[in-house]
């Protein structure tokens, strides 16, 4: 019982700043403290007017679409070969791929720096946070994908082939509807973790900041905070949506297959 | 199959670590890169006590969030994996992961409305009548850095120790209090010998990125409380001394690496040393 | 005579592991053929070359008279039930059992998984969700989905191990009825020797990737060729033996002079040092009452081991290192002994094997 009142203080404690940032993205006054003046939907219009935002905001669209699709196909190769197929160095491959999971940002980041400025000379540009956000997002997505290939029987598209249908034919009728689930879980988180994404990306943004870099710009302007509060307010609204989205399919994912659901994402 | 990502991780980081480290051997004035061999940089790290102070304090932030991390994150996991009906467990973890995937540098900002002169901790600590004047050790120092940074790895800590403790058969549970064991000596016999590897994995996946961060020490920790990986982002971006902060990036590593190698080393032979 | 399917000196290597040697094999149409040994043998191994799951490091594997070499397992004329069933979780009955039909436009469809479905005993299942299925239930779905391609050739994986001990009974014989109703070539892989002596018309034991010896069920279990094939399939005493002309006249360690026939000498005859099995249930405790007019020898009860329509003896025999095991019904009148009872133990030269000496 005890265990269960700290288990819910701790998700309090996660969930304390979350919390605040609907409060202060309706409250009626310039600072971000208590106690709370009125209500208002001001910082959400001045959301709306505000040009720098929206391009930051395309900017960082763009960068995490285009990161969803390529950390999940890589996720998809990588997640594939390590559930269904032995090789020379498996294990060590693997774990290779899964490093950036545990590499400290700074250090992508500087390292990326250093060769796309001074050794490549290509410039700074979205391509480079792109770059940058794939590698970072490639174990989360394998982590995903594992889960579903894992519970594919390997005999499944050897059974397919049996029947008649050719290497390609036999992924793309059984294992593909089968992992599709996965497939647009892993997505989303990349879109997710994309977005959300800071460290690197006030690296290697070019001309045209990501959302957060901008968000990181506002912060030290005070008259610019419950602004911030409001796109706070609406991402995070966001995030928890599109997580959402993910969760459900992943569960329906191993629903299909018939398979107790056993524990979350990763 | 696995070629793809491999290359990516290759060309992607492989190559460019390498870099990082001949970068670490140049020399930098203003715009013009001197590329003979040197090894000033890291003889600059050495002598000037700014910087073994700043990767001191540094490991010492690291290891204080890590040691809370994973303390406060144990029971939480034991209870999620050992008291939460088997068809509740996913909705759990989903609410213990969604603070993490959202807006990190907001959610920092708001530790900063939480622990303030002006906080949430403050005015509730006056307005019950604990204290009258506002706490002040709570902001823009060391401390503030420690919550805020436990706050951000939390599920780092919570999932990995879950899984190892989902993988304990409860039989072997049912037979230590067979033998003889309580519950509570069975907890220490059992349960946490065999949940060590993702004790281990917690601690590593929290201790290791957290040496990284730049965003909560610049927000959280004041004047005091700046760390390594501020100084890195000065020397690239400020100073434009990259080939310094290149060499700074490397040290850094190094000590972090050096640390959990000693780590997981030390928890093999305590383990061994059990069995 | 060619076989519908022959393989000729199919040898495969893992690396390192020779997991197939010099494998010969000849398969008949219309045979029930299965591969029997234990774990790590390599009979599955052979059947997936024969599937064309594995290729070859070195022979010849002939289906219908065409050599196999270069094609893959979706143009060969087998079809195979997998171990796990394979059976796709996405997709419902009706759509896994007509999953190999999408190239075959010649099949009418409905039709023909009503018929593969009535043939397995699942009508009325199709539109039921795979994975909601029982185990025998899956093994169905997997044969009709096997089947309705009529293949020359049905592999089957180990098709029964996952079932219970009443439903594998119970699905043995059905496949049987199965193979003789539609008349085509089952070769079966298991490791259950009393599995592969039901069903098969022959079968091959497979050791170490060898071939240890193929026959029919009664002279693979009456006259087996190697120790190793007589411990595998059954029990069997050994004995030493002395082998003292050509015409088979042996020193048996224990019981004595005598002399056995050409036909009970399967591997040959070697003068000198050799031994002999025999069957527990060749071998009779004479019961109070009960009389005899064969071989007889004393012994005393070691160990008894009550199945219930059996007893099973140990019985220690002045002379032989191991007691002999000795299965006896438990008919009418017949008590169970006890332990340390003396006994009269019936033996006869007719139920010997003659084997080669223990390696």
């Amino acid at each position: 019982m005890t265990l269960r009142i700290y288990a819910i203080a701790y998700l309090v404690f996660l969930y304390a700043p979350i919390i605040l940032l609907p409060l202060f993205a309706f409250n009626d006054a310039t600072i971000i403290a208590f106690p709370l003046s009125g209500f208002t939907t001001e910082w959400f219009q001045q959301l709306m007017t505000t040009q720098a935002l929206h391009r930051a905001a395309q900017n960082s669209l763009f960068i995490a679409v285009l990161t969803a699709l390529l950390s999940t196909i890589l996720g998809v190769c990588a997640a594939r070969a390590g559930a269904m197929y032995d090789f020379p160095l498996k294990r060590g491959i693997l774990g290779l791929v899964m490093i950036p999971l545990v590499l400290p940002e700074i250090i992508v980041a500087v390292s990326l720096l250093v060769v796309a400025v001074q050794i490549f000379d290509v410039g700074l540009s979205n391509w480079t946070v792109i770059a940058a956000h794939v590698l970072i997002c490639t174990p989360f997505s394998i982590a995903i994908l594992n889960g579903a290939f894992q519970n594919l029987d390997p005999a499944m598209e050897e059974a397919a082939m049996d029947l008649g249908e050719s290497r390609w034919s036999a992924f793309r009728l059984v294992t593909l509807p089968l992992v599709m689930p996965g497939i647009i879980a892993s997505m989303l988180i990349a879109f997710t973790i994309s977005l959300d994404e800071f460290i690197i990306a006030f690296f290697l943004t070019g001309a045209n900041p990501t959302m957060p870099v901008y968000i990181w710009g506002l912060l030290r302007f005070p008259a610019s905070l419950p602004v911030v509060m409001a796109l706070g307010t609406i991402l995070v609204a966001l995030s928890i949506a599109l997580l959402t989205c993910a969760e459900l399919l992943r569960r329906r994912g191993m629903a299909r297959v018939g398979l107790k659901d056993k524990g979350g994402f990763i | 199959m696995v070629s793809p990502p491999l290359i990516y991780v290759l060309l992607m980081l492989a190559f460019p670590m390498g870099a990082i480290i001949l970068f670490s051997f140049w020399t930098q004035e203003f715009m013009t890169l001197d590329t003979t061999f040197t090894l000033a940089n890291y003889r600059e790290i050495w002598e000037k006590p700014i910087f073994a102070a700043l990767l001191q304090r540094s490991l010492f932030v690291s290891g204080c969030v890590t040691l809370v991390t994973v303390i406060l994150a144990f029971p939480v996991a034991y209870f999620v994996s050992f008291h939460v009906a088997p068809e509740r467990k996913s909705l759990w973890l989903f609410l213990i992961t969604i603070p993490f995937w959202t807006s990190y540098l907001i959610r920092v900002f708001l530790w900063k409305v939480i622990l303030g002169y002006n906080g949430v901790v403050n005015t509730g600590l006056i307005k019950i009548g604990l204290i009258d004047e506002p706490l002040t050790f709570i902001l823009y120092n060391v401390n503030a850095v420690i919550i805020t940074l436990a706050h951000a790895f939390a599920p780092f800590a919570i999932l990995p120790i879950f899984v190892a403790l989902e993988k304990i058969d409860r039989s072997l549970l049912e037979a230590s209090q067979d033998l003889g064991e309580s519950k509570f000596t069975t907890f220490f016999r059992v349960t946490l010998p065999l949940a060590m590897p993702g004790v281990v994995a917690a601690v590593l996946i929290v201790f290791i990125p957290t040496i990284g961060d730049y965003v909560t020490p610049e927000l959280m920790g004041g004047a005091g409380g700046k760390l390594v990986a501020n100084m890195i982002q000065t020397q690239f971006l400020a100073l434009n001394n990259a080939p310094l902060g290149a060499a700074l990036a490397i040290v850094a590593m190094i000590c972090v690496t050096a640390i959990s190698l000693l780590f997981v080393f030390l928890n093999r032979r305590w383990l061994r040393g059990r069995s | 005579m060619t076989g519908l399917i022959q393989l000729n000196g199919v040898n495969k290597y893992y690396g390192d592991y020779h997991a197939l040697r010099d494998i010969d094999l000849t398969i008949n149409e219309g045979e029930f053929f299965s591969l029997l040994g234990p774990s790590g043998c390599g009979k599955t191994t052979l059947l997936r070359t024969i599937a064309g799951f594995e290729g070859v490091s070195g022979g010849v594997v002939m289906i219908g008279g065409r050599d196999m070499a270069g094609v893959p397992a979706n143009q060969r004329p087998t079809n195979m039930v997998f171990q796990s069933y394979a059976i796709f979780p996405h997709l419902t009955v009706a759509e896994n059992v007509a999953f190999g039909l999408r190239k075959r436009p010649d099949i009418d469809k409905s039709t023909a998984v009503d018929a593969a479905l009535d043939m397995v005993g699942l009508s009325g299942f199709g539109h039921r969700v795979a994975h909601a299925l029982s185990g025998g239930q899956r093994q169905r779905v997997a044969l009709a989905r096997a089947l309705i391609l009529k293949p020359q050739v049905l592999l089957l994986d180990e098709p029964l191990s996952a079932l219970d001990k009443k439903m594998r009974e119970q699905m043995q014989v059905e496949l049987m009825r199965l193979q003789r109703h539609i008349g085509i070539t089952f070769i079966l892989v298991t490791h259950d020797q009393e599995e592969a002596l039901v069903m098969s018309d022959r079968i091959a034991v497979m050791f170490d990737g060898k071939i240890g010896q193929m026959d029919d069920p009664e002279t693979l279990y009456r006259r087996p060729k190697t120790r190793l094939v007589a411990e595998f399939i059954g029990k069997m005493n050994f004995l030493d033996a002395m082998v003292k002309d050509a015409d088979i006249t042996v020193d048996v360690q224990g019981l004595g002079t005598c002399v056995i026939a050409p036909e009970q000498a399967p591997s040959g005859v070697t003068l000198g040092a050799g031994a002999v099995g025999i069957r527990p249930e060749t071998l009779a405790i004479l019961f109070d009452g009960e009389t005899t007019d064969r071989e007889t020898i004393q012994g005393t009860v070691a160990e008894v081991v009550y199945y219930g329509d059996m007893t099973y003896y140990d019985v220690t025999i002045a002379g032989i290192a191991t007691p002999l095991n000795i299965a006896m019904k438990n008919l009418i009148g017949r008590p169970v002994l006890d332990v340390g009872d003396a006994t009269t133990v019936v033996w006869d030269a007719r139920s010997l094997v003659l084997l080669p000496a223990a390696a």
